[in-house]
């Protein structure tokens, strides 16, 4: 029988690892969903329904995570029994912090000058930076298998992640 | 050779009867019914060949209700008693309602969603939403000539929670079963997309009377999937006609006015600002109460000034369905427009430079909604195979709960998929605490102040421990109509403490059987044959259900003992169907919908092992 238990990735028939395109994960999902979303049920018994129902939406929870390379990257350390967000290890090597607050500065200065180039110029090298440390993911996930680098580099991936949302919020605020 | 078909006693003599199911537009200002016939969705009208009810109820002294163009003809007249626009009131508290001075109602507030004081006693806006279903149930009875399966009710993308309850709670106090509640642009891409055979990435622009959604779905190999939604569920057409009606106060020196003359003016407002959309300038002349007349010319180019910043307004929302959907708006294939308001040609224009692209407007943007929506009533009630489309939308706004200082923790965030099921952990803050108060709220900024609150409970029970040892997990269900159920447990010492709640907005269900006794006896049904009629309906359908999975599945998946069991189970039914008892159908389904679950479970089990393995085979022809 179906176990509800499974985990994401077997749950959606995909390979443990970062390294999987959204085309990939997209396809997965919708193959499965086809077959078992409510609405291929919605005139069968209660008990079908009630069961297309939890495992259309255990699905789709393990799509939504598995989609963002940033939650992906979470569960996989998760599985490794790894929490990269613990809030009791938050060790950040220096010359980062000093790199946030770089950014952050460069951040209010765009808004109180309500400057839109240079607000673009600062969202540009931050998604550049993401993209590297995606890549860097990849090794260290796939390849390398050294999960406490990792989630290292997972913390400054979600620095970035919230300074990319604060950058749409600023921008939002400009037009 | 054909040989003649003999149906089995107390089966139906039509095995694949078209069941009768219907698509309902709710609208701010006008509503309507849509079904399939002969395989094309068409609108019902009404007696008068009306397509469109205006949204509009009117109670009188004498008890009766009158809906539609009878009451917005009394509109003026009787402004305290004729409900326009009631949607905008749906799930809303009192200081929800900003435009209050200028509208003619006296409110009561009540916990979770005003009352409106008439002739008739307090109105919740659900009882006034139902008097419109009413209307719309029994045209589609007589013209269908039977009782309905269900019906598809649609509502606005952005819709929260408590707006979306609401709306159900009014489909079922109109005694209707709502088959699924679905999102307008949605709707209106079923529609649009069926009949064009589109496949890409398009945009619904839905701009109705009183509330604006931006959808971007995908449309691919018969999966509707809706990327990103946003919108404003408190900006439409309605708000341009009240810029006109501030416009003409403004010009005439008027600062206040008796009631009946501001729905007089609303009125003038409308018809001018549709005129608009033909003519480059409209004279507008009324005559007041007091004697005064009114004589204006509005022109395109004022008109277009003063709404400037609503249409201004709908612009963001796209922006951030773009970005959230990871797009640009070149990336858009196509922008269908929907709703009375896109008619205005200065949101063609805006759309259409925001897009890069003339919008689509070969649809009747008042009836794509409905259309949309009586094919997916036509799929859930069971009328075409397994190989049609499939809908895969969104939640529109971010659910939480309130965390330590006012802050909201995100649960589910915005645009995941429905259905979905999220937990989260969270712990005590002292020593000792035994009790937590969890408080749900929804919305998409990080106080607890600037969101929506949905719903307060408190998981009593907790073990006493040091602050930070217990484990509670809060659990999250939205489901396939967006609506939200929560619940929470303390794991670790194993004593669970378990509250479950869906939130309830002001409408408890004792209050909604109450309210469906009075609307009963009102309708003088006889409700021994109704609770006959429904339950002989939901006994059908479970019988037609389960000899379908028996003739696809029966065969691979029970052993012949099983199989056995349950044809004695369906033939119970089949029985107590054919009489009239409905305490004995009532037993009957539910011995079936019980002597089914393991059947269905492995029924679920193949498919997905199907859809595993067919989509392995695809991965090795990579």
């Amino acid at each position: 029988m179906l176990d509800f238990n499974r985990n994401h990735f077997e749950l959606l028939g995909l390979q443990p690892a970062f390294r999987l395109s959204r085309e990939q994960i997209d396809r997965a999902w919708r193959d499965i969903q086809t077959e078992i979303h409510p609405d291929r049920f919605a005139h069968a018994g209660e008990a079908a329904q009630r069961l297309a129902q939890q495992w259309s939406a255990r699905l789709n929870e393990a799509y939504v995570t598995l989609r963002s390379p940033f939650e992906r990257a979470r569960y996989l350390l998760r599985l490794q029994g790894i929490d990269a967000l613990d809030p009791r290890d938050t060790a950040m090597p220096a010359e980062f912090l000093v790199q946030q607050m770089h950014w952050r500065e460069r951040l209010e200065q765009a808004q109180a000058a309500s400057d839109p180039v240079a607000l673009q110029r600062l969202e540009d090298e931050a998604r550049a930076e993401r993209a590297h440390l995606e890549q860097a993911l990849a090794g260290l996930l796939d390849e390398r298998r050294d999960y406490r680098a990792a989630a290292e580099v997972l913390r400054k991936y979600r620095f970035l992640d919230k300074l990319l949302e604060e950058i749409e919020l600023v921008h939002e605020r400009l037009t | 050779m054909a040989l003649l078909q003999i149906a089995e006693p107390g089966q139906s003599t039509a095995p694949h009867e078209h069941r009768l199911a219907v698509g309902i537009d709710l609208g701010t200002t006008n509503s309507l019914v849509a079904t399939v016939r002969n395989g094309i969705a068409v609108v019902l009208n009404d007696e008068h060949g009306h397509a469109l009810t205006p949204s509009v109820v009117r109670y009188r002294a004498d008890g009766g209700v009158e809906v539609g163009y009878a009451a917005q003809a009394k509109a003026a007249e009787d402004p305290h008693n004729t409900i326009v626009s009631v949607k905008r009131f749906m799930g809303r508290g009192l200081k929800d309602l900003p435009e209050l001075a200028t509208l003619p109602y006296q409110f009561v507030d009540a916990p979770g969603m005003v009352r409106i004081k008439t002739v008739a006693g307090e109105k919740s806006p659900v009882e006034v939403s139902a008097e419109i279903l009413r209307v719309l149930k029994r045209r589609a009875e007589l013209a269908l000539g039977g009782e309905l399966i269900g019906a598809v009710i649609t509502v606005p993308a952005y819709f929260d929670d408590a707006q979306r309850q609401a709306t159900k709670d009014a489909a079922r106090l109109a005694g209707l079963n709502v088959l699924r509640l679905l999102n307008e642009p949605t709707a209106a891409a079923i529609a649009y997309g069926l009949d064009n055979a589109s496949e890409g990435v398009f945009a619904v622009y839905d701009l109705g009377g009183g509330t604006f959604d931006l959808s971007i779905l995908r449309l691919q190999r018969g999966v509707f999937e809706v990327m990103a939604t946003s919108g404003d569920s408190a900006l439409g057409g309605d708000d341009f006609d009240r810029r006109i009606f501030c416009w003409i106060m403004e010009q005439t020196g008027l600062h206040t006015l008796p009631d009946h003359d501001k729905a007089l003016l609303m009125a003038r407002a409308r018809e001018a600002k549709e005129a608009l959309s033909e003519h480059p300038q409209v004279r507008i002349t009324t005559m007041l109460s007091g004697g005064e007349l009114i004589d204006l010319t509005l022109t395109e180019a004022v008109f277009n000034d003063l709404t400037a910043h609503l249409v201004a307004k709908t612009l963001a929302p796209c922006r951030k369905a773009l970005r959230d959907a990871g797009l640009q708006p070149a990336d858009i294939q196509g922008v269908v427009m929907v709703g009375g308001a896109t008619r205005m040609p200065c949101i063609q224009a805006a759309v259409a430079e925001f897009f890069g692209q003339t919008p689509l407007t070969n649809l009747d943007p008042d009836k794509v909604v409905a259309l949309g929506a009586a094919m997916q009533a036509n799929i859930l009630a069971g009328n075409r195979g397994r190989d049609d489309w499939l809908l895969l939308d969104v939640v529109p706004l971010s659910l939480g709960i309130e965390t330590m200082g006012g802050l909201v923790e995100k649960i589910i965030p915005r645009n995941s998929v429905i259905p979905i099921a999220r937990a989260q952990e969270f712990t005590t803050f002292k020593d000792g605490q035994t009790a937590m108060a969890i408080h749900v709220v929804q919305g998409e900024r990080e106080r607890v102040a600037d969101c929506r609150s949905l719903a307060r409970f408190e998981l009593r029970g907790i073990p006493p421990m040091v602050a930070g040892a217990a484990r509670v997990r809060v659990t999250f269900q939205v489901d396939a109509d967006g609506l939200l159920s929560v619940s929470a447990r303390e794991l670790s010492t194993g004593v669970e403490a378990h509250v479950e709640v869906k939130p309830a907005y002001g409408l408890t269900d004792a209050e909604i059987a109450r309210m469906l006794q009075e609307a009963r006896l009102h309708a003088q049904e006889d409700m021994a044959a109704r609770m006959l009629a429904e339950a002989r309906v939901d006994g059908e359908r479970l019988l037609a259900a389960t000899r379908q999975a028996l003739a696809e599945d029966g065969e691979a998946l029970l052993s012949a003992e099983e199989r056995a069991t349950i044809e004695q189970l369906c033939t119970t039914l089949a029985a107590a169907l054919a009489g009239d008892d409905v305490q004995a159908i009532r037993q009957a389904s539910a011995g079936l919908n019980q002597g089914t679950v393991e059947f269905a479970a492995r029924r679920m089990d193949a498919s997905v092992r199907r859809a595993l393995a067919g989509h392995r085979l695809e991965e090795i022809d990579v």
